[in-house]
């Protein structure tokens, strides 16, 4: 199925090779290096690319290329996601996935390649069961239970993360007082597809480690409860070079939690030459390359919302800039899981002593765009 | 250098073995000295005793691998360690090994008996290591090493070891595919395998190795699928798509009423609306209609084991892993009923929130879905709306989704969206917008002119990309109703001065031209400019310049006659030769000169032609005739070891196949089990039912008769015409089988003394004139009608009434055919006791029953006379002979013989001087006014392998007299015609015989329980089965037997012979009916079953080794009973 792998850094550099069938020089990364080239942007090099005699399946994750070579027929996205696990891999044995962090492990590297496939079919992918045989280089463990939960435009999607530290064979339970709200879920293997399907509740037997237990969307039909809302104005003037900008922002709907890490970011066109703007809250940067308005606004105070207002200079001469930018908001609620999804409770079967359980609810800003 | 300098720090740290004086050279690349130098100290750390020295120098060679440096030399220093105790030393050992043994082949060997060692451990993890590292090193010698360790880990106690031993196929099939045969087996043993863990890995095996053996899946694919859910993620994969190809091979579409209904509808229209067209036309739409109306009469039920690939595989639609989610995604697609598809929609719509490489790979999956099933991704509508931070390709992805989605309803919606598009900073992204615009105009037309506004709109953009790509689909949508937008043409006539974008150019002009009528006034305008930058512009605006002045000069020469001169003087001297082949193909064609051809009177035609509309296609359209999922798909090119997804059969082959044997001990459970069963049974008998008629109505070599009697009451002619004649065949049979009765009994007497062949054949004779004279009574008795329409369907072969048309025809009109071709067809169907003769060869038993029981006689009454000649203890040799009538064959023809005529036929009986030849026994009929003398054969030609024992020459044939002979031939299992001379003392006529298949085997007695020991041993390759729907007047089990012995030379197996042993079961409802026989040369077992099942349905399994013989008995018998 995969031949060979290539480790491709940002800018091109091929800093780790490795091979599960006859070896395939690494000439053949020419094809991808120059779409790469073509397409600019690192997000825009198709994921699938054909050669005269190869076909080249790459992922962009951390800033480097996973790039599998193959020769025959095999579903495209069974690579994409085996990429993605060793990716995941990556992180979760060095903390990132990153190419100073592959160099400096190579050799662990190497040996983790060589278990997860076997003549390019996967192997060991569950990474429990790699860490029987690899040790990572060090070892962080926690004994928490984290659920966390995220806001997407008008839905909810959310993932229950894991982590157990338990000795045995423990099975566990977990339900939810409300498992209705879920519309659509996905499930990590260990969990019982069948029990979910009859009682809504979560049974598994757990790996050691982090993990992601499910993944779950709420409809949009339970409407989602946007925690903020954005005042906005941006207007570029038809005559003269210059523009102005005036965004509130105000929190919503917190249930009294409040509401941090705020973040705002602006692309803005490519026209704009400066700006020139005042926080009531926070700092804001303007990077001069990407044109991009980042502003930092850190706790909202609902008492005293924050405000960024000011003058934006464009070039002189360059048309008025037709489209308004978008402004994409981060942040996060501590204790509150915006979908309502609540644990009811987590019993544990098949072990004797009793557990350490907790959990943590986090609401993040996905992908929060407002349109202007 | 950035490396190399990485490799000194670290050597700086490790060691301090240094040798500088290398460095110091000047003449020595910096890289070459410091690796140098850094392989003898590396070689010297590898033989130290020090166990972390050597596992510092491994890690410092597996780094050079790691970033592809050369470490080759290292070789015979590193195997040496291959033994080595320390377990972290040995991993990176065989690191090494397999990524170098392929360039070190020799030195690689050395190494081998260490894994073989490894092989015998103890420690199952041990064990597995050995055989993965064993079979990764590339190394053709150790093949024969490879198979036997493979062989030996298949049928280890550890799981582990055995998901190796599948895991090490592919790798040994790929170093030498001339162990297929072998690896076939292993991988059929691990098949079988019940563990999670083998099952994904063995199932890869057999998709590298021989994905085309999908009779290896039967016994195992119930068993696949309940495993399915506990198969790791990566076997799941490889596992629903194979599952997804085995089941088009095995099921019948469940869609099919839909579209049999869409078409039979549309046929019965046509039926109906011309009932005054010709017969033939008629024929054929009402077979169509016939099928609609079957197919609404039997509506479509699943087969039981597809419904349970279908259920197993819908929870893994919640994996968390994409590729599951996908391939389960894609069973539906290609599996499921219509209504059943939809749940996939929301999974596919989940990935979307992945990583932005599963986005792209699902969306093109989706975009292929919503081609064929938009209704699936309607809810998901906002799903797929663009966000700016989307990489273009996604968002171009997206959008030819919405595109596709886009309907009446939806669209005002989708183009608001479209509007925003627009807008993007992504110059990219909005021409694919306007693209996708302009393909919702064309598809949707209520919305053309608001689109048509819209794009108008943009070409006053800023943007000249936005611009030029609202030119192209504007163009494209004028064509379709240009009249109505003269203003708009105008418009962009203007756009000419400022657009310098080719393509837009091209097409303005391209427009004006075409459309130059509509604008009188501004198109001459336009040229005058053109002819003045002509000069400057590209190739594909040059060539739309030429093509305006010869339209413009056709339509107006007047004004435009001398900028045309002068724009084709400017094309002939351009530097591109297409442009100056244009100027010169259009100067000959409009302008008239005394040389130009005829050609020029035609101008205006050919460049002023209607233009059909381009039609805006999604690039999608039909790509999902790649499996979906697929790399070929997403590329839409066949990649390289890319299993076709196969049609749906026409009808369902056996699903008994996928029943799993049940030991003989457990028989009587079996036995439940398959009562069980018979609850089923409605599912079964509706499928094939269903099938039944689909087949006749599309196989053409079906005779209509055929298919309309099977069919009962239609209201038609033809239709009643031939049940006419099936009745006349059958009360005919009747008569036949009453004689048959007769002389049955009369013959039983003589039985004992008679055993030569010759009387009975003299006996044989007198019936058969008996029977001619009857026939042709019978046959004049018919009305001209019926003659008619026998003669249309006469093309089929051996059909009843057909053949007795055939004999007719003979006798009324005495036409010739000619005696050279070895014409098969039969002159007319016996109703001979040739069983009876046979019976001289067994012992003279008493027959009591079977064969000469009128069709009057009940069902169970030859149920109850069967039993009873079970239960005794000696099976009389009665039940197993064949009991049909026998056909005979035309040889010669009495007019080209000159009044000689030959007729064969297969007597069936034991060729006394070699048992390996065929007995044919010839009749002679001198109706000439003189004596025949000397007849004899000649010149006998023969296939390779053949042989034939001459009859005896015959001294004379006085006129008027019949004479017979025998004549042994050796057909070697094959149809292969003899061909010979026929000599008299006067003439010699060329001749060839024929055999049927079902005459090249002679009958063997088996009992039930060795019947079914001896199938188990052919199935796969060597099983052949049939679904048909029997004849209405071969339902009954007499009649089912007769046809089966008539079409092939078998005995009957008698059924329940374990009975004994259990408690007395009714007889069964739906009885099986068994036949056995070998073939004559090589004795190869030909075992046929016939299942019956409800309303006439059955099921015709035959096991033959030889698949040649199997696929033509299979045709015969089928023929036999559904005619």
């Amino acid at each position: 199925m995969i031949n060979s792998l290539f480790l491709i850094s940002h800018s091109g550099d091929i800093f780790l090779e490795k091979h599960w069938k006859s070896v395939i020089s690494r000439s053949v990364c020419d094809y991808f290096l120059e779409a790469k080239e073509k397409a600019g942007d690192p997000e825009n090099v198709a994921p699938v690319l054909q050669t005269p005699h190869h076909y080249l399946i790459s992922i962009y994750r951390g800033k480097l290329f996973f790039l599998s070579v193959t020769q025959t027929e095999v579903p495209p996205l069974f690579v994409i996601e085996f990429l993605h696990r060793v990716a995941d891999t990556f992180q979760d044995y060095f903390g990132d996935c990153s190419e100073v962090l592959i160099k400096e492990n190579t050799v662990t590297v190497y040996e983790l390649l060589e278990e997860m496939l076997d003549n390019g079919f996967p192997l060991a992918t569950e990474s429990n069961v790699l860490k029987e045989m690899i040790r990572p280089p060090t070892i962080l463990r926690s004994v928490v239970n984290t659920l966390t939960g995220t806001t997407v435009f008008a839905e909810i999607q959310g993932v229950i993360e894991a982590c157990v530290k338990l000795t045995g064979m423990p099975d566990l339970t977990l339900s939810f007082m409300n498992p209705r709200l879920l519309d659509d879920v996905s499930f990590h293997p260990c969990v019982r597809f069948k029990r979910w399907e009859s009682e809504h509740v979560l049974s598994f037997i757990p790996p050691d480690g982090n993990f992601r237990l499910m993944s779950y969307h709420v409809s949009s039909q339970n409407l989602v409860a946007i925690p903020v809302y954005v005042k906005q104005n941006i207007s570029f003037l038809e005559t003269g070079s210059c523009g102005r900008l005036d965004i509130t922002i105000g929190p919503k709907q917190t249930m009294g939690k409040t509401v941090e890490s705020l973040m705002v970011t602006i692309p803005m066109p490519k026209s704009v030459l400066s700006v020139n703007l005042t926080a009531t809250q926070g700092t804001y940067t303007f990077d001069l390359t990407t044109k991009v308005v980042l502003w930092d606004v850190g706790k909202l105070n609902p008492q005293k919302l924050p405000n960024l207002r000011g003058s934006i200079s464009i070039q002189t001469g360059s048309p008025k800039p037709e489209e308004n930018p978008s402004i994409n908001i981060d942040m996060k609620i501590q204790q509150l899981a915006i979908s309502g999804l609540k644990v009811s409770r987590l019993d544990m079967y098949g072990e004797k002593y009793k557990p350490f359980k907790g959990v943590k609810y986090v609401t993040k800003a996905g992908k929060f765009q407002v349109r202007t | 250098m950035s490396s190399s300098s990485a490799f000194n720090e670290e050597k700086g740290g490790s060691s301090s073995v240094g040798e500088p004086e290398y460095g110091h050279d000047p003449a020595s690349g910096g890289i070459f000295s410091s690796d140098y130098k850094r392989h003898d100290d590396l070689k010297e750390m590898l033989d130290s005793n020090k166990d972390s020295l050597k596992l510092e120098a491994m890690k410092r060679i597996v780094a050079m691998i790691a970033r592809g440096k050369n470490a080759s030399d290292l070789f015979p220093a590193v195997v040496k360690n291959v033994a080595c105790k320390n377990i972290e030393v040995k991993k990176l050992v065989y690191v090494y090994l397999v990524r170098y043994a392929e360039e070190q082949q020799d030195l690689a060997l050395l190494s081998i008996s260490t894994f073989q060692r490894g092989l015998k451990d103890p420690n199952q993890l041990i064990r597995a290591s050995a055989l993965r590292v064993l079979s990764s090193i590339r190394v053709t010698i150790i093949v024969p090493i490879m198979m036997l360790a493979i062989k030996e880990a298949a049928s280890d106690m550890s799981p582990y070891v055995r998901k190796t031993a599948a895991h090490a196929i592919p790798k040994l099939y790929s170093l030498d595919p001339e162990q297929k045969d072998q690896l076939i087996e292993v991988i059929e043993k691990l098949l079988a395998d019940k563990t999670t863990l083998v099952a994904g890995s063995v199932v890869m095996a057999f998709e590298e190795v021989c994905p085309e053996r999908i009779d290896l899946i039967h016994k195992n694919y119930r068993k696949l699928c309940n495993l399915l859910i506990d198969v790791e993620e990566w076997g799941q994969v490889v596992i629903i798509n194979m599952l997804t190809r085995y089941a088009r091979t095995q099921f019948l579409n469940p869609n099919i009423n839909e579209s049999l209904l869409e078409e039979g509808g549309g046929g019965e229209k046509t039926f109906y609306g011309s009932d005054e067209d010709e017969d033939e036309d008629e024929e054929e739409k009402e077979k169509k209609a016939e099928a609609a109306a079957m197919a609404k009469r039997k509506p479509y039920v699943m087969d039981p084991d597809h419904r349970l690939l279908l259920r197993n595989t819908k929870p893994l639609l919640q994996s968390r892993n994409a590729a599951v989610v996908m391939a389960v995604a894609q069973l539906y697609f290609h599996l499921a009923p219509k209504a059943e598809v939809g749940v996939i929609a929301k999974a596919l719509v989940r990935l979307l929130r992945s990583h932005s490489e599963v986005q792209y790979v699902v969306l093109q999956n989706v975009a292929t879905m919503t081609i064929k099933r938009r209704g699936m991704f309607e809810p998901y509508l906002k799903s797929f709306y663009i966000r700016s931070t989307d990489p273009t390709q996604i968002k171009i992805l997206k959008l030819e989704v919405l595109t596709n989605l886009a309907n009446e309803t939806n669209i005002s919606t989708i183009l608001r969206e479209f509007q925003t598009y627009i807008k993007s900073m992504d110059k990219d992204f909005v021409a694919a917008t306007i693209q996708a615009i302009g393909r919702c105009a064309t598809n949707i037309g209520e919305v053309r002119d608001t689109c048509l506004n819209g794009l108008v709109q943009l070409l006053s953009n800023r943007d000249e990309l936005v611009v030029a790509e609202s030119v192209v689909v504007i163009k494209k949508l004028l064509q379709m109703q240009p009249e109505k937008h003269s203003d708009i043409i105008k418009h962009m006539a203007k756009l000419t001065d400022n657009i310098q974008v080719p393509m837009a150019r091209a097409s303005i002009l391209w427009l004006i031209g075409e459309y130059c009528e509509h604008v009188p006034k501004i198109a001459p305008d336009v040229l005058r400019k053109m002819a003045k930058s002509f000069t400057n512009e590209e190739d594909i605006v040059k060539l739309q310049i030429l093509n305006l002045a010869a339209k413009l000069y056709l339509t107006n020469s007047k004004q435009t006659k001398l900028l045309t001169q002068y724009v084709l003087n400017l094309a002939k001297y351009d530097q591109n030769y297409d442009i100056r082949d244009r100027a010169r193909f259009i100067r000959q064609l409009i302008v008239p000169t005394e040389k130009s051809g005829a050609l020029s009177k035609y101008a205006k035609k050919l460049f002023l032609a209607l233009k059909p509309a381009p039609v805006l296609e999604s690039p999608f359209k039909d790509r999902d005739h790649f499996q979906l999922g697929s790399l070929s798909h997403l590329l839409n090119a066949k990649a390289g070891g890319y299993q076709e997804l196969p049609d749906w059969p026409e009808s369902a082959p056996d699903p008994s196949v996928r029943n799993v044997e049940v030991p003989e001990w457990t028989k009587c459970s079996s036995r439940e089990k398959r009562k069980e069963k018979k609850v089923e049974k409605p599912f079964y008998s509706d499928s094939e039912g269903e099938s039944g008629p689909t087949e006749s109505a599309d196989s053409e070599s079906d005779s209509a008769s055929g298919s309309e009697s099977g069919s009962g009451s239609e209201g038609s002619g033809s239709a009643s015409e031939s049940e006419e004649s099936g009745e006349v065949s059958v009360s005919e049979e009747d008569e036949g089988e009453e004689e048959e009765k007769k002389t049955k009994k009369r013959e039983l007497k003589k039985a004992v003394q008679e055993s030569e062949s010759e009387q009975s054949s003299e006996e044989e004779d007198r019936k058969h004139e008996r029977k001619m004279k009857q026939r042709k009574s019978d046959s004049e008795s018919e009305s001209d009608e019926e003659e008619e329409s026998e003669s249309e369907s006469s093309q089929s072969e051996s059909d009843d009434s057909e053949s007795e048309a055939e004999v007719r025809k003979k006798k009324k009109a005495a036409e010739s055919k000619p005696p050279s071709k070895p014409v098969k067809k039969e002159t007319k169907k016996e109703k001979k006791e040739m069983s009876l003769l046979d019976l001289d060869d067994f012992e003279p038993a008493p027959s009591p029953q079977v064969t000469p029981v009128n069709n009057l006689l009940s069902n169970s009454l030859v149920t109850d006379l069967e039993g009873l000649s079970l239960s005794e203890a000696v099976l009389s040799p009665a039940t197993i002979a064949p009991s049909s009538a026998l056909k005979s064959y035309e040889l010669l023809h009495r007019i080209t013989g000159e009044g000689l005529s030959v007729e064969y036929c297969f007597s069936r009986q034991p060729f006394s001087p070699d048992a390996n030849m065929v007995a044919v026994q010839m009749q002679f009929t001198n109706s000439s006014t003189s004596d025949t003398k000397n007849l004899h054969m000649e010149d006998v030609k023969l296939q390779s392998g053949m042989r034939v024992k001459d009859f005896p020459e015959i001294e004379s044939l006085p006129a008027g007299e019949t004479a017979t002979a025998v004549m042994g031939i050796d057909f070697c299992d094959s149809t292969q015609a003899a061909n010979f001379q026929l000599c008299t003392h006067t003439r010699k006529f060329f001749v060839s015989i024929q055999p049927p298949v079902g005459e090249l085997m002679r009958p063997v007695f088996l009992t039930e329980n060795e019947f079914k020991k001896e199938q188990g041993q052919l199935m796969g390759m060597n099983e052949i089965t049939e679904k048909l729907t029997l004849d209405a007047k071969c339902r009954n089990e007499h009649a089912i037997v007769q046809r089966v012995t008539t079409a092939a030379n078998l005995s009957r197996v008698p059924c329940g012979s374990d009975r004994e042993c259990s408690p007395p079961v009714p007889p069964p409802e739906h009885p099986v009916h068994r036949f056995a026989g070998r073939t004559v040369t090589s004795g190869s077992l030909v075992l046929v079953t016939v299942a019956t099942r409800e309303e006439g349905a059955a099921q015709l399994t035959i096991n033959c080794e030889k698949m040649v013989i199997g696929t033509m008995l299979v045709k015969d018998i089928l023929l036999a009973l559904t005619q």
